[in-house]
Order: structure tokens, then C-alpha cells, then sequence
């Protein structure tokens, strides 16, 4: 009776390790789900958000001052304009011959670079494209498609203009309608 | 003799390699294991837009070059990134992380809900404890001789 009495049934609790390891997993889930939702509200980059750096392999043929890659961060000082094309994208076709002439009548400042970024595409096919348009400024593949889901585009064509400090100050999506319209906004950030 | 054969047999080897260019099959085969990124969740093979075209013809181009089904898949991912494949390139760590924190999971209820439940014998930790228990045995004591009495 003594002894019934001493070895009373009680409810031992879950052991802290578990518990340690049980939050621990918890925690992390959260914060997973958290990120997830976060990256989901990020809306394409905004104008007055500074523009990470990032690497643009370049065509043979369409390197920039003898280098085969450049990166973002080499042109600070220098207003860029990044253009997200395809050979398979007529629209990209209606733009082509301006924004060449733009960089014709740009280059010798140096204030001013133009980059290509050729989207989901295949080199010869492209090569064919930039030789139709006589297409001289810097070009390369967009590899794995990682700048353009930097810049979470929503299609080809699209033009980011960075100005000098790396801030990204306009965006175009879809074709520019003349020369003057890519001059203007070029010519605007040249002021500032 | 012996050189018009050598030389018939060159022509013979020549027209071997003509048509032993991929196929529309052999293409297709790899083209339905990607995807463009332009074109989402139409596979490759029955794309019918430009840039699926042209991803085709690189299919047979690299095909014709002797690379394997692998090598291209690759150079695909390389090129387009993973979103290009059918199937995430880590297949262990998609498929196998979530399978084994669900196990983990099970695990750790199983354990948890079963150490929670167990009833356990509890030793007196104390002499406090101890002599708490004393007056309750004389009491059971007492009463057991009390029960004895009226007998």
C-alpha cells in the first residue's frame, strides 16, 4: 500500500531537447515562409532604388574596350542603359536602329553606356539579329537569365536607365517610339 | 580494283553521316524534357512559338556535335537556367529534404506525445517530500488497524 502510494502516476513533459529542436524547426519554417513572401511582393525594381552589381558576359565582337565581360559597377560616373532584347522579339525590332543611333551619337561623351542583354536566346540567331540592326554596343547572354530576374522583367523589350550614382532612374517596357524619346531621358539625367 | 573500292566505300561512309542527322523523334525526345521561360508550362517539343523554334534547332545541333541527352540538358541550364528543366537539377535535396523533415516531424511527435503520456513513478526527490508521505502512512496505517478492530 506504502509503496503504491510513493510511485503516483504523473505526466512527464515533452524533453527539453525536443522542445529545443522542435522551435528551432518551427523558427526556420517561419522564416522560410517569410522570405517566400517577401520575394513574392517585391514588384519589378523600382526608380530611385539603387541597382546591384552584377556580370554581363559579352559576343565576341561586342566587347567593351577589349573585355570579353564587364560589370555594373565599372560605369559609376556613367548613365547606363541596360537593354533586355531577343532575336526572336519583333517588338525589340521597332527600337533597334534608334537606340543604336542613340549610342552613335553618344559614345564619343563617354558619358554614356549602352549595354545589350540578349534574353532566352540563341547565339547565332542573335549574332544574325545585331548585324541586321548594325548593332555596335556591348552585347551579351543573359546566362541562366539571372539580370533579367534581377530585374524581375515582364518581357522583351525593356530599358533601365541608371544614372551615375547606380540609381535606377526610368524604365521603358516595351519598344521606344523614336530616337528623340531615348534622347530626352538620357539627356535629362545628363543635367541632373 | 582496290582503289576504286577504298574509294566507293568513302562515298559509302559519307552518305552514312548524311543521314545519321538527329531526327524529329530524337529532338523531340529532349525538347519535351524542357521548357522555355518565355512560353511558361508548354514543353518544349510542342512550342510553337520562334524562341522554342530556335531552341530546337539547337537540340539537333548539339546532337549532331555527339553530345548525350545529359550534356545538353545541361547546356541548357547553364545557358537558361534550372527553370528550363522539367525536373529541378538537385533531385535529392528537392525531394528528399521535404520527406526527411516530415520524418523528422513524425519523429519528434511520436517521441514527444509518447514521453508525454507514459505515466512515470516518481522517487521522492527530498527528505521534504519524504516526510510529507509519513503522516499519510501512519494514517493508512491507523486506519488499517481501526479496519482490524471491527472485524
Amino acid at each position: 500500500m506504502t509503496e503504491s502510494t510513493n510511485n503516483a502516476p504523473v505526466r512527464k513533459g515533452v524533453p527539453l531537447w525536443a522542445q529545443v529542436i522542435i522551435w528551432v524547426f518551427l523558427a526556420g519554417l517561419l522564416v522560410i515562409v517569410a522570405m517566400g513572401l517577401n520575394r513574392a511582393q517585391q514588384g519589378t525594381i523600382q526608380p530611385g532604388q539603387v541597382v546591384d552589381d552584377f556580370t554581363l558576359p559579352l559576343f565576341s565582337g561586342y566587347e567593351y574596350e577589349g573585355k570579353s565581360e564587364v560589370q555594373l559597377d565599372d560605369f559609376r560616373g556613367k548613365v547606363v542603359v541596360i537593354n533586355f532584347w531577343a532575336s526572336w522579339c519583333k517588338p525589340c525590332e521597332q527600337e533597334a536602329a534608334d537606340l543604336q543611333r542613340a549610342w552613335e551619337a553618344y559614345e564619343p561623351t563617354g558619358d554614356v553606356i549602352f549595354l545589350g542583354v540578349d534574353y532566352v536566346d540563341t547565339e547565332p540567331e542573335a549574332r544574325v539579329y545585331l548585324k541586321k540592326f548594325g548593332i555596335t554596343f556591348p552585347n551579351g547572354p543573359d546566362l541562366a537569365t539571372r539580370i533579367s530576374q534581377y530585374f524581375r522583367i515582364k518581357g522583351v523589350p525593356e530599358t533601365y536607365f541608371i544614372d551615375r550614382d547606380g540609381v535606377l532612374h526610368y524604365v521603358q517596357v516595351g519598344p521606344f517610339t523614336s530616337l528623340q524619346q531615348i534622347q530626352n531621358i538620357i539627356d535629362q539625367m545628363l543635367v541632373e | 580494283m582496290l582503289f576504286a573500292l577504298v574509294v566507293s566505300l568513302l562515298f559509302a561512309t559519307t552518305v552514312f553521316a548524311q543521314d545519321d542527322l538527329p531526327t524529329d523523334d530524337e529532338v523531340n525526345k529532349i525538347a519535351k524534357q524542357l521548357y522555355c521561360p518565355v512560353c511558361e508550362s508548354t514543353p518544349l517539343d510542342v512550342c510553337p512559338t520562334e524562341a522554342c523554334r530556335q531552341w530546337r534547332d539547337t537540340i539537333r545541333q548539339l546532337l549532331s556535335e555527339g553530345k548525350s541527352e545529359d550534356e545538353i540538358k545541361k547546356y541548357f541550364e547553364t545557358n537558361y537556367g534550372a527553370r528550363a528543366l522539367d525536373e529541378p537539377p538537385n533531385r535529392l535535396i528537392t525531394y528528399g529534404v521535404p520527406v526527411a523533415a516530415f520524418l523528422l516531424g513524425a519523429f519528434l511527435l511520436f517521441r514527444g506525445f509518447k514521453m508525454w503520456l507514459k505515466p512515470v513513478a516518481v522517487e521522492p526527490a527530498s527528505p521534504t517530500e519524504e516526510a510529507e508521505v509519513v503522516p499519510q502512512d501512519d494514517y493508512i496505517r491507523r486506519m488499517e488497524e481501526e479496519l482490524k478492530k471491527r472485524k
